[in-house]
């Protein structure tokens, strides 16, 4: 807490100094706000709840639009070639960014991109339709020991937030489970709703956005999600598990320190208003605030820990 | 009557008749009226430009919805994208070149029309097609929806497999006689599809290396390269006129086009059935419908009907159906809250930001939004009619009337234009390029663009389906009961080997009975 505030401190006073210096950035029209996906995934939706504040907030339109391919990788390979102006950001994604670039070439490595905000998460959920056998963790656990590859679990791609986080906690639980990849959560929450595998390794978001139709069984957050106060989450249930998938926004790597302090600042403004924390909220997204200054920490500890998952599982060398 | 009192009102009391009425009139005020009329033209412009998709419009205009009554920005919103299915059908009759996937199926016949003069008729027909399928899809997502949303569950990944098999099938009832070079356009397709990126398993493949590959072969880039530029190069390269021209030309000949569709209303309510149910399916979209539909239309063809080669019935089911998905899709989006198209997805965005809870609880919770918005969808498939009618014929005169040396450089500019806005990729113009000098060189021999689109398209939803399949069958040995033992499979199986097998029996019956007459 004591570091926060001194690293705030010390922001707003670069932040004054840098106004002193340099002619303070300022946005010269309508902001593009690139989502390297298609559209209604949650990169999208969180995106799209930014933009009435922003319009408010900063008196410009942010654009969205859509350039998926690759998972991601056509985007982000694309971002440094963009102008720096200011006037071009774009969403990325954790642990996207990190895996693909481990994998093979993709065109970007994880550090070419100048990643100036995390401003939420969706954390890990084990989801079940509301008739599932399964009423608690400890009933999947034990089906899944009783019939090792037997419970077959959805899931939105390989080599994603789920896959990794189906991985890691077989491990934990020391269990076998059937990892099913699916073209985005949309099409895993199908398979799920429709039966064809008996759970879904999802975010807090589905349980959300499905209501009533399904059971969450634990969610992998340090307490319990505001908005599901009956589900626990692994760690109270004895998995040390915590994290998702962390989304946040870049520019291109040619924007100028005081164009990137503006960006941090004008999303950390979005980020502190409490409307838009609680409509976040009610999605079943988890706020974070990672801004400018503690990137570098920020970054450096995830790639370590997605990594290390990874080369765990097999995914990466 | 009985299954709308049954799925609308069953266990509510009678207010609610009053309910349903005031959201009726709540969707017919002047400005929603405005609304849906504005989206439908600027709909059917933008599907009109291949390359332009409906994604993008609706991405454009949901912050313009904002500070819009939820109903209202619904309205609009639902109007472009009706409009944009039934837009792309104009570049696919009078350029054959499909203007959005959805409108593939539209060139194999509305091109031959318009080749020969009849492409005002084709054009109106188009029109009248796609309000009958946009009714018949908004009826269903007005009356039935709940009950039909249990199709998009009961789908599973050996369903989409065997679903993208029957699509592939088309390609033998598409190639008259080259069943070889068909199947072979076919698998060059599925094999251009694995390029780059893999949707679920995340390999990098066939990109040798090169960066401008990872994105792979974008369907609407290799639309306009493969089906635009071999247009572009023949016109360039002969001295006729684009399209026949009658002498006298009759401006006008939606009568003509009028009787022509009613005679065929057997077609057109299986076409729009079809499309519905293909429309609830998240991931197989327009572009599998109009296929589908198509190839039904063709199968049960009379013998005096000549699909391929200008046929009205060909076009009536391909629009039918695409138009039929725009209410399809919704039942999914707004009863499950799974988006079935990506138009829905943007639609499902805007909804959330209004603060609409979408999933389950939307029918119950904000069910006067969700009305009014049927009801909006409902005016603006009606609004299309005139709407259709009158830029159809301004498209068809203006194409007709343009001199080829203005027409093929405009053309030609738009195909660049809108293949670069897909993704703002110069890699995706260069791709689209090749494509098309590719796709010229390869029709001197034979090999027509469609079955390599059509393996393009469905090679994905194959292979995913094929490899979820096959994990979960062997997850939980039972491999054989997984592909052959579901009822839904099997039907899709059946109907494929009859698609396959009936045109050689045919073929073989009525060369027994020339041998016979002999």
């Amino acid at each position: 807490m004591l570091r926060r505030t001194i690293l705030k401190t010390a922001a707003a006073i670069a932040l004054a100094a840098n106004m002193g210096n340099v002619v303070g950035a300022e946005l010269a029209g309508s902001v593009n706000y690139i989502i390297p996906f298609g559209p209604g995934g949650e990169s999208d939706i969180s995106a799209r709840f930014q933009q009435p504040f922003f319009k408010e907030k900063f008196k410009q339109d942010l654009v969205i639009s859509y350039q998926p391919g690759g998972g991601g990788a056509v985007g982000w390979a694309s971002l440094n070639g963009l102008s720096g102006n200011g006037q071009t950001i774009m969403g990325v994604n954790l642990p996207h960014i990190v895996i693909k670039p481990a994998q093979k070439d993709v065109g970007f490595t994880t550090a070419d991109l100048n990643t100036f905000y995390m401003f939420h998460y969706t954390p890990d959920a084990i989801v079940v339709t509301a008739d599932s056998p399964y009423q608690t963790l400890d009933d999947l656990i034990a089906d899944a020991k009783a019939n090792p590859g037997e419970v077959t679990m959805s899931g939105s791609g390989k080599a994603s937030a789920n896959h990794l986080a189906q991985i890691k906690f077989d491990k934990l639980a020391g269990i076998l489970t059937t990892y099913v990849p699916f073209k985005g959560t949309g099409a895993a929450v199908t398979a799920l709703l429709g039966k064809q595998t008996k759970a879904e390794w999802g975010y807090t978001t589905v349980g959300a956005k499905q209501g009533d139709a399904v059971r969450m069984l634990a969610v992998a957050m340090d307490e319990r999600h505001p908005l599901f106060p009956d589900v626990p989450t692994f760690k109270e249930l004895g998995y040390d598990m915590t994290g998702g998938a962390y989304r946040g926004i870049a520019l291109p790597n040619t924007a100028d320190a005081a164009t990137t302090r503006m960006w941090s600042d004008m999303i950390g403004e979005i980020n502190s208003d409490e409307a838009f924390r609680q409509q976040m909220l009610d999605g079943g997204f988890a706020m974070l605030d990672v801004g400018i200054d503690d990137m570098a920490d920020f970054m450096a500890a995830r790639v370590e820990e997605y990594l290390d998952d990874a080369r765990k599982a097999g995914l990466i060398k | 009557m009985q299954v709308r009192l049954y799925s609308r009102f069953a266990g509510r009391h009678r207010g609610e008749f009053a309910l349903e009425l005031s959201q009726f009139l709540a969707a017919i005020t002047p400005f929603n009226i405005a609304l849906a009329l504005f989206g439908v033209v600027a709909g059917t412009v933008v599907g009109s430009i291949p390359g332009l998709t409906a994604t993008m419009a609706l991405a454009v205009l949901v912050p313009v919805t904002f500070s819009m009554e939820p109903a209202s920005a619904l309205i609009l919103l639902g109007a472009i994208y009706t409009g944009a299915i039934y837009g792309g059908a104009y570049a696919a009759i009078l350029l054959n070149t499909p203007g959005t996937p959805s409108a593939i199926a539209t060139t194999f016949d509305g091109y031959p029309m318009a080749k020969r003069g009849d492409g005002d008729l084709a054009v109106a027909i188009a029109c009248f097609a796609s309000v009958f399928g946009g009714l018949v899809g908004a009826l269903s997502l007005l009356l039935l929806a709940p009950p039909l949303s249990k199709v998009a569950l009961a789908f599973g990944p050996v369903e989409y497999f065997w679903l993208s098999i029957f699509g592939l099938s088309l390609i033998a009832s598409l190639s008259n006689g080259n069943l070889v070079k068909g199947l072979t356009g076919g698998a060059f397709g599925m094999l251009l599809s694995t390029v780059g990126v893999a949707e679920i398993s995340a390999d990098i493949r066939l990109t040798f290396g090169s960066q401008t590959m990872i994105g792979g072969f974008g369907v609407v880039g290799a639309l306009i390269g493969l089906y635009c530029i071999p247009v572009l190069i023949d016109l360039v390269a002969v001295p006729d006129r684009h399209l026949k021209v009658e002498e006298n030309v009759k401006s006008v000949r939606i009568g003509d086009a009028f009787r022509l569709t009613l005679r065929s209303k057997f077609n057109l309510i299986r076409s729009s059935v079809i499309g519905t149910l293909v429309g609830i399916l998240p991931g197989a979209g327009g572009s599998v419908a109009g296929l589908v539909a198509y190839s039904e239309a063709k199968r049960t063809a009379k013998p005096d009907q000549n699909f391929g080669e200008g046929e009205p019935d060909g076009i009536m089911a391909t629009e039918s159906a695409n138009s039929a998905t725009v209410g399809g899709g919704f039942i999914p989006t707004l009863v499950l809250g799974i988006p079935g198209t990506p138009p829905d997805a943007i639609v499902l965005g805007a909804l959330l930001v209004q603060g609409v809870r979408t999933g389950p609880a939307m029918f119950t919770q904000s069910g006067s939004i969700v009305y009014t918005f049927i009801y909006g969808l409902l005016i603006a498939t009606i609004l299309m009619l005139p709407a259709g009618l009158l830029i159809g014929r301004y498209a068809y005169k203006s194409i007709v009337t343009i001199p080829k040396a203005v027409l093929v450089p405009a053309v030609g500019f738009m195909t660049i234009i809108g293949t670069f806005s897909i993704r703002n990729s110069v890699s995706d113009v260069i791709i689209m390029l090749c494509l098309g000098v590719f796709g010229w060189v390869v029709a001197r021999f034979g090999f027509a663009a469609s079955p390599i689109v059509l393996g393009l398209i469905l090679g994905p939803i194959a292979e995913q389906g094929f490899v979820q399949g096959w994990t979960i069958g062997a997850a939980t040995n039972n491999l054989f009961g997984m592909f052959f033992g579901r009822p839904i499979s099997q039907g899709i199986l059946l109907f494929t080997l009859i698609t396959l097998v009936l045109p050689l029996y045919l073929a073989r019956k009525k060369r027994k009975a020339a041998m016979e007459a002999k």
